[in-house]
């Protein structure tokens, strides 16, 4: 079979300039109003698209079991908050889920 | 100080690092039986270091896909990033030019959306050690995937799929907590993004870049003031 080094590193290239260009072009310069409160909603609109509706196909031959684990994540973030907790929370709760039902 | 921002950046980094890392060994046992060479499977990880894209590209190429193809997906799969480095630009203010290039190479939805919602101000000693967190687990993952084959419990590999989810949604609920904009623009791009991959007329990872536009674009329009205090 034929090496795959040339397609890896074209594609190393193609998912780095994207991640390095607004770093050289916008870093430092003053912009515009708009485009600085446009550039402050992107964590919120990529957090949310990035969770839904990915997080219910997380353990796709129980979903339910995923479910049940990002519940224990709100609950106990909204409560109590912090992020090492919920997530291994959320993976102690998916994984007796999937021990209990499959 | 250093020695604070490092033990925050692995503090940060830690969930992430228990993330990548299950993913990352599929993608090495993957790899292997792609029948790609070690080198290659590492390479993937070392180089490339973006996960579904990753897959994707393996996937492509058992299908017989050549090169240029694979690449242009990868393009498109990955272009989020570039969305992402352009809100973080605006964050890492005094950090120096020649720093930028290795901290461009880790930003992934994962660092970027821990890097988005810590408070204090960003340096590079924190950023490159979060990113570090991150980069370690995937590539020893993929390279301990390839070798050693299925060594997790199956249990557990399957129960990981949710600790990624679980990371993001742990840093959005402090957000949607404190403001109800949060909530409703992470919401909305939620359910758009639901829609349009149900509707599947987009390419692969396009959807959530059509999310991030629209939504973040709306957002700039209604809810600046709001949302941008609870964010920072």
């Amino acid at each position: 079979m034929k090496t795959l080094i040339p397609t890896i590193l074209g594609m190393a290239a193609v998912t780095y300039i994207p991640r390095l260009m607004p770093f050289l072009f916008l870093g430092n310069k003053a912009i515009p109003e708009r485009l600085d409160a446009f550039l402050k909603c992107i964590p919120l609109a990529a957090l949310g698209a990035l969770i839904v509706p990915g997080m219910f196909q997380a353990t796709p031959d129980l979903p339910a079991a995923a479910v049940a684990g990002m519940g224990f994540t709100v609950f106990y973030g909204l409560y109590k908050g912090g992020i090492i907790v919920p997530v291994l929370g959320s993976v102690a709760v998916t994984c007796l889920v999937l021990l209990a039902y499959t | 100080m250093v020695q604070h921002e490092i033990k925050a950046a692995v503090n940060a980094g830690f969930p992430i690092f228990i993330g990548y890392f299950p993913a990352a060994v599929a993608f090495g046992i993957l790899s292997k039986a792609c029948d790609i060479t070690l080198f290659e499977c590492f390479l993937f990880s070392a180089a490339v270091f973006a996960g579904a894209s990753q897959f994707i590209a393996l996937n492509l190429f058992v299908t017989g896909m050549g090169p240029g193809g694979i690449i242009l997906t990868t393009l498109l799969v990955n272009f989020r990033h570039f969305l992402m480095s352009a809100s973080l630009s605006t964050r890492i203010g005094d950090i120096s030019k020649r720093y930028i290039f290795p901290i461009a190479f880790g930003v992934t939805d994962e660092v970027f959306s821990v890097l988005s919602f810590t408070t204090d101000s960003l340096s590079k000693t924190y950023i490159f050690v979060l990113e570090l967190c991150a980069y370690s687990a995937w590539v020893s993952g993929t390279v301990a995937g390839y070798i050693l084959g299925n060594f997790l419990p199956d249990i557990l590999t399957r129960s990981m799929g949710v600790a990624l989810y679980a990371l993001l949604l742990a840093i959005l609920l402090p957000e949607v907590k404190a403001s109800r904009k949060a909530l409703v623009l992470a919401l909305s791009s939620g359910l758009l993004n639901t829609l349009l991959i149900h509707l599947d007329f987009l390419p692969k990872g396009w959807s959530i870049i059509v999310c991030v536009v629209t939504i973040s674009l709306a957002g700039s329009f209604f809810l600046t003031r709001e949302v941008t205090g609870a964010n920072r």
